[in-house]
């Protein structure tokens, strides 16, 4: 496991974080450049989310601390963060059910990234077209299916003009078919230099982007490196995926 | 950008609600002639209506827009009719001192709101009870109201009746011809849709960008602005105020009624509502107790019937949208949806 200081990208030092009684995240240092695609996987209840929502600003930190680029942004909310270029989206997707998917889309234009009207306007359906929402634009969110609510967090997400994506299992409950689109969608954002840290189970899908993988157990990550070495790592069959291999 | 981008355009308007605004100009237009050819006796019920429709405006805009639902926004009603006694006391002009207590009541929402907005869904709507209930115990304090025996607005009497009706009548079409502008172009706004966007998911929003603490507040303000300035004027018709009558959670149920029967959520809804409610209540309210009991039926029956109001229903069978306060792509090349 590497340990890290300070230094460009998206980085966190020993964070802690309890439920209760429960410790989710213990001591744990991540690290990413601005041009990288990391994978994260494990069981459940590894702490996936929750290092995800620690990066995000959902919640406070009970140790350590986050910088973005050199700068400190512990204290700084979730939206506050996004400003600045991280954005989340959620396991479970969150669309403003009252509202159709063009509105969803420019509430995050508006607000997640420094513009006017007409960029906001621009931005939203830029994000909307990279998410394959066109023939949906006008559709109100609480009538969308699955693939479309997923790929409306992507859109919201994208319209913020992040610098760092994090996806909470987007890919969960879509077809075969439906990954590969997404997969295209999240390789052209690799393309424009977004960075992306992409919580999977399904690693075949995620191994498509991930040129770097992370595992986490119990609240530690327990394997990061290149995905076909952390796939193999004994650590990783034993907790992930499930054999007694030593 | 892409090519789709390119070719599509944002539509506010449509062809008929840029019609059915010309028509609430006219409507606006006569309505503020009307002291020249309707009775005294119309004059004071369109009064009552144009109130009503501000206190449905107002918490449809908090409830129906933000998800904040509310049980105490007597408080503001109560509020906006004590501080117009109370600066009518000191000497202003009665119809001054309307204009200012609503300010009033505006500033001091702004320190409620940093405690209530802390509250979510239930705890919120009943907190808003409790804190309406705190300030009329207060206000029954001031020695100037006499506890529940109240006072009259007696500086009314510097205008004689003709025309202190007229000022009223106008008063009130004016406040609410202002306030629905106002709530119109907040709700068209980007800080209108950041609003939609808390009331739906609060966690999302927030991780967008948006900042719901400053968004709920300013939408707190304002209905408090908007429901004092209709307490203010309720008191100039009625003259008397009593504490009781005034923070009565009569109000917070009529507002619901009119919001839930005309449509939550739709700005056209909570004005048919303020229109049906005032109608049967012109009708039926000789009818005593059975006229509440009905109120609390219809309401019930359209939660569960119709939840989207009937204007919610309009709008899903003809694609109603006459004063649309969201927005719509407009696609040259094809427009299945």
């Amino acid at each position: 496991m590497m340990t890290h200081t300070t230094s460009d990208g998206l980085l966190a030092n020993g964070i802690v974080k309890h439920f209760g009684s429960v410790s989710v995240l213990k001591n744990v240092d991540f690290s990413m450049k601005t041009d990288e695609a990391v994978g994260i996987v494990g069981p459940n209840g590894a702490g996936k989310t929750t290092l995800l929502s620690a990066l995000a600003g959902a919640f406070s930190l009970d140790e350590g601390s986050i910088f973005l680029n050199n700068q400190e942004v512990t204290d700084k909310s979730a939206s506050e963060r996004c400003s600045l270029g991280v954005v989340r989206t959620h396991q479970i997707p969150k669309p403003f059910g009252g509202m159709t998917v063009f509105e969803n889309v420019l509430v995050a234009s508006s607000y997640g990234v420094d513009s006017t009207k007409e960029s906001a306007y621009q931005f939203a359906l830029d994000a909307i077209q990279l998410s394959g929402m066109e023939h949906v634009a006008n559709r109100q969110a609480d009538s969308l299916g699955l693939l479309d609510r997923k790929r409306l967090e992507l859109a919201r997400a994208l319209a913020t003009q992040p610098k760092f994506l994090l996806l909470d299992e987007i890919a969960g409950g879509l077809t075969e078919a439906e990954s590969i689109q997404l997969v295209d969608t999240i390789k052209e954002l690799r393309r424009r230099g977004i960075g992306i840290l992409w919580i999977e189970h399904i690693v075949h899908v995620l191994l498509q982007v991930a040129e770097r993988l992370i595992c986490m157990d119990s609240g530690e990550i327990i394997a990061d490196g290149d995905p076909k070495t952390v796939l193999s790592d004994p650590q990783v069959v034993k907790a992930y995926l499930g054999g007694g291999v030593e | 950008m892409s090519q789709w981008a390119k070719n599509v355009s944002i539509q506010r308007w449509t062809p008929s609600s840029r019609r059915a605004v010309m028509v609430a100009g006219v409507v606006l237009l006569v309505l503020a002639l009307a002291p020249l050819f309707a009775s005294n006796g119309m004059l004071d019920r369109l009064t009552a209506l144009f109130i009503y429709v501000i206190l449905a405006a107002m918490w449809n805009a908090l409830a129906g827009y933000g998800g904040l639902i509310s049980v105490g926004q007597q408080a503001f009603f109560g509020l906006g009719a004590y501080f117009t006694i109370r600066l009518a006391n000191v000497g202003l002009d009665p119809f001054i001192s309307v204009g200012l207590s609503a300010v009033i009541v505006g500033v001091i929402s702004y320190p409620i709101s940093l405690i209530m907005l802390r509250l979510k869904g239930g705890e919120f709507a009943i907190g808003m009870w409790v804190i309406a209930s705190i300030l009329h115990l207060m206000v029954n304090l001031d020695g100037l109201i006499q506890g529940e025996t109240g006072i009259s607005l007696v500086s009314l009497n510097h205008y004689d009746s003709g025309s202190r009706l007229t000022i009223i009548y106008l008063l009130t079409l004016g406040s609410m011809a202002g306030l629905l502008t106002l709530l119109f172009f907040v709700l068209r706004s980007k800080t209108g849709s950041a609003i939609q966007a808390i009331r739906d998911d609060e966690e999302a929003a927030t991780s967008i960008g948006v900042k719901p603490e400053k968004t709920k507040r300013l939408l707190f303000v304002i209905a408090a602005f908007g429901i004092g300035a209709a307490g203010a004027l309720w008191l100039t018709s009625a003259t008397t105020f009593l504490p009781k009558t005034y923070f009565s959670v009569q109000w917070s149920a009529y507002m619901i009624f009119m919001v839930l029967v005309g449509g939550i959520g739709k700005f056209e809804g909570a004005i048919l509502g303020a229109i049906i409610f005032f109608l049967v209540e012109t009708w039926f309210s000789s009818t005593g107790v059975w006229y509440l009991v009905s109120l609390g039926a219809i309401a019930i029956a359209f939660s569960l019937f119709l939840p989207k109001g009937i204007w919610g229903e309009l709008e899903r069978r003809f694609n109603w949208r006459f004063l649309p306060v969201g927005y719509r792509v407009e696609d040259p090349k094809k427009e299945k949806q």
